[in-house]
């Protein structure tokens, strides 16, 4: 099939101290395509989320071996430019973490600390990050008002707010919704939906319905290897590995 | 189901148990005699950890109103608006006023800068290892050194070694070297409250470090900063040790006007006139009167501290 | 939470094994009905065939239950699936059954008749096809599921043998054309007996491969080599 490569991962061996979380991962991510990564707790799924855009550098005892391409350049190459590797690549976290500003102030930071100084510039780029996250219309006049006011949902909708104004290429999800209650776990999926017309989404996720629900491709993970990856009604109807199947009908894990 | 009754009143209780059932313990009455002996030992602890909590009441109590009730009479307009006159046996004590706010405002101009960028190279930027260790090792020992100590190495090296004289200046870096850990401690504690997801969030967004740190982390432990730089301050104005001499005169005759003036100070005011003035029981009520007002500053800045952290922490955004 | 799971999926094959004995067991019946020409024996087939419809409902609700509820995926879900299909395919076989008894009673009421037909050969394999099928479900095991559709085309043949068989007896005997018809019609219901445990066949091999190889899909599939 015919589709755009967008970050690939090459024989990715990640170490925590002596501890291998992630071994020899080998995985493709194609553009506008959401692709779940699913697996038991400590399978190594966030820990490969966090390397795609170099959050693990912070870990004090990581270290990373193998590649990781973004459109064919590796970013562990010494040369890559982490901050502006981090604006390429964007990301939610599990827990919704507003800064404890102003509705506005949260999606015009990404903004700021990358140079913008316009203000007509950063306000209409609030709008229309507002707007993509479906919450311009409930807080277009509450700008002013402090994040931290916000329900849950809206919150995480406004951290998707704030990852997508600096207009990444790709957005990583640490389970989005998991703090979340079902209504506000609908509108997140229904908000990815929308958002894979202009961005590439990676989202791990504990829950299967999920995956199964939101995503076009989706990875199996187990003790830090990739064990399955396919399109995601296939993976679900018809695994290829006993073990995935064991996985997705809840016999184990 | 059963508190409240005493050990007597839960035997006597009318609730049909079988024998089978007081045995295995599934009654609420089945050991009414442990239960007892519970409430009794609940209650003794509570009543020991509230007393231990009143007696610390209570000493501050007594302090200040020992000194209150000795040293009012001294205290009107012109004590702390005048000078003293006639040897310090009336008069005011506004040089020490001066000179105390002065070298404490100097110390916390020393300390609050070189110890918030301390502790953020520490909670920041430090990688764990043993250089790391080895700074917290000279915090915290730095931390435990006698005042007095302070003072002489403030003699031997600001006063004298640079040359700087008995000042203002020699006395605030001294002061200042003792007030450091308390700045860095108070402000380390801060940034260790702000959370980390504030960090991740930043860097996810292709912020740097520094950005993260000057736009989302020290706002946000701005309030812990403040309050430990207030206490710091209350600190430094109650040493007297320190200051003996690097900085405090026993008199001089007009207010500071520079830096390297010599300066009088409450602390000092109240040894001097105990112990080496020509008229030590005719100045008594002076001595605590000038003990109240430097009480009266220190336990005024500390309630200001609270009163301040209370107001920031309510107000949520930074 | 997947325990339950397993044991509900336990219980749907179980009952779903026990219906598909009380039809083989009715085949059986209709088949001795035939051969003996049994009246009474047909007339039992037709008053107990609700039971069959009784148990069909059950087992499709039951079904219907577990998916709300479990939302499974992959090998569950295509066991649910075909269970449900299966369900139907049986429950069809009864009415098969069924229409075979109304046939022998036509018969039966005649005295004696000039023609008998040789169902014997064609009887015996659409009811082990029906065998063969169900325990192919039971043990999960391709090869008997394929074998059965083998069979399936040598019904077919038996089934357009004896229809030519009775055409001309009725070109011969046009007045017995109406009794006649009854034969004709007994062949058709076993033929479709022979095609509904075909499907059955198919649900298993869906259940097990995740392929669909209904509709004549799995032509290629004799050739490939053992698994």
């Amino acid at each position: 099939m015919d589709r755009p490569l967008k970050m690939s991962v090459r024989d990715l061996n990640f170490y925590y101290r002596d501890f291998k979380a992630l071994t020899e991962v080998t995985l493709d991510f194609y553009a506008h395509q959401v692709t779940a990564l699913i697996g038991p707790s400590g399978c190594g799924k966030s820990t490969l989320l966090r390397c795609l855009n170099r959050m693990n550098d912070l870990i004090p005892y990581g270290r990373a071996e193998g590649e990781i391409l973004l459109e064919g350049e590796n970013i562990y190459d010494p040369k890559v430019d982490v901050v502006t590797l981090r604006r390429r690549v964007g990301m939610v976290f599990q827990k919704p973490n507003p800064f404890p500003k102003t509705i506005f102030e949260n999606v015009a930071y990404g903004l700021r600390v990358n140079g913008a100084r316009d203000k007509a510039l950063i306000g209409a780029k609030v709008e229309e990050s507002l707007k993509n996250a479906a919450l311009w219309g409930e807080l277009k006049d509450r700008l002013h008002d402090s994040a931290l006011g916000l329900s849950g949902g809206q919150q995480q909708r406004l951290c998707i707010a704030r990852a997508l104004s600096v207009e990444p290429e790709v957005v990583l999800m640490d389970e989005p919704a998991s703090a979340l209650d079902p209504i506000a776990t609908q509108k997140i999926e229904e908000l990815i939906n929308q958002l894979k017309e202009s961005y590439t989404i990676i989202i791990v996720t504990h829950n299967m319905q999920q995956a199964a629900r939101v995503s076009d491709t989706t990875a199996f993970f187990y003790l830090g290897m990739l064990i399955e990856v396919g399109e995601t009604d296939t993976l679900f109807t018809r695994p290829k590995l006993k073990q995935t199947e064991d996985y997705i009908t809840g016999r184990f894990g | 189901m059963t508190d409240g009754l005493t050990k007597i009143e839960v035997l006597k209780t009318p609730y049909p148990v079988s024998g089978e059932q007081r045995k295995r313990g599934r009654h609420p009455g089945a050991w009414p005699a442990a239960r007892g002996r519970r409430k009794v030992v609940q209650g003794l602890m509570f009543t020991l950890f509230r007393a231990a909590a009143v007696i610390n009441g209570i000493a501050l109590l007594i302090i200040v109103s020992f000194l209150v009730a000795k040293g009012y009479r001294a205290i009107n307009w012109t004590f702390l608006s005048q000078p003293p006159m006639d040897s310090m046996t009336k008069g005011g004590i506004l040089p020490c006023i001066v000179g105390t706010l002065c070298l404490s405002l100097g110390a916390i101009a020393v300390a609050l800068p070189i110890g918030v960028a301390s502790a953020i190279y520490l909670h920041e930027y430090a990688r764990p290892g043993r250089v790391l260790r080895m700074i917290r090792l000279g915090i915290n020992n730095l931390a435990g050194i006698p005042s007095v100590v302070f003072g002489l190495f403030g003699l031997a090296f600001f006063v004298v070694y640079l040359k700087m004289g008995v000042s203002i200046l020699a006395g605030s870096l001294t002061l200042g070297a003792l007030t450091l850990p308390v700045i860095i401690g108070s402000t380390e504690e801060a940034l260790r409250a702000v959370p980390d997801t504030y960090r991740e969030a930043s860097l996810g967004l292709g912020a740097t470090k520094w950005q993260t740190i000057y736009r989302v982390v020290l706002p946000a432990a701005l309030p812990g900063v403040l309050t430990g730089a207030i206490l710091g301050l209350s600190r430094a104005a109650g040493e007297t040790a320190p200051i003996m001499f690097t900085a405090a005169v026993f008199f001089t005759p007009s207010l500071p006007t520079s830096i390297f003036d010599e300066v009088m100070a409450l602390p000092y005011h109240i040894y001097v006139l105990a112990t080496a003035g020509t008229e030590i029981e005719k100045t008594r009520h002076l001595q605590y009167g000038t003990a109240l007002v430097l009480i009266i500053l220190v336990l005024g800045l500390n309630l200001a501290a609270i009163i301040y952290r209370a107001r920031l922490r309510r107000r949520k955004m930074v | 939470m997947t325990r339950r799971l397993q044991t509900e999926l336990e219980r749907i094959k179980k009952r779903i094994l026990a219906l598909g004995a009380i039809v083989e067991e009715r085949v059986r019946r209709a088949i001795k009905a035939i051969e003996l020409r049994d009246g009474e024996l047909a007339n039992q087939i037709m008053k107990t065939d609700y039971e069959i419809d009784e148990l069909e409902v059950e087992v499709e609700e039951e079904c219907l239950k577990i998916l709300a509820l479990h939302q499974p995926v992959a090998v569950d879900l295509r066991f649910l699936i075909a269970v449900i299909k299966i369900n139907n395919d049986l429950e069809r076989i009864g009415d098969e059954a069924v229409n075979i008894a109304q046939r022998v009673e036509n018969i039966a009421r005649r005295k004696r008749v000039e023609l008998s037909v040789e169902y014997t050969a064609m009887a015996e394999k659409a009811a082990s096809m029906l065998r063969m099928s169900l325990d192919s479900l039971v043990s999960l095991d391709l090869d008997l599921a394929f074998r059965v559709l083998i069979l399936d085309d040598e019904v077919d043949q038996m089934h357009r043998e004896i229809y030519d068989n009775i055409k001309e007896t009725m070109a011969q005997k046009s007045e017995s054309v109406g009794f006649l018809i009854n034969f004709l019609t007994i062949s058709r219901h076993l033929e479709r007996i022979a095609d509904h445990s075909t499907n059955i066949a198919e649900e298993v091999i869906y259940l097990v491969e995740g392929e669909i190889v209904r509709h004549g899909r799995w032509e290629a599939k004799p050739e490939e080599p053992q698994r």
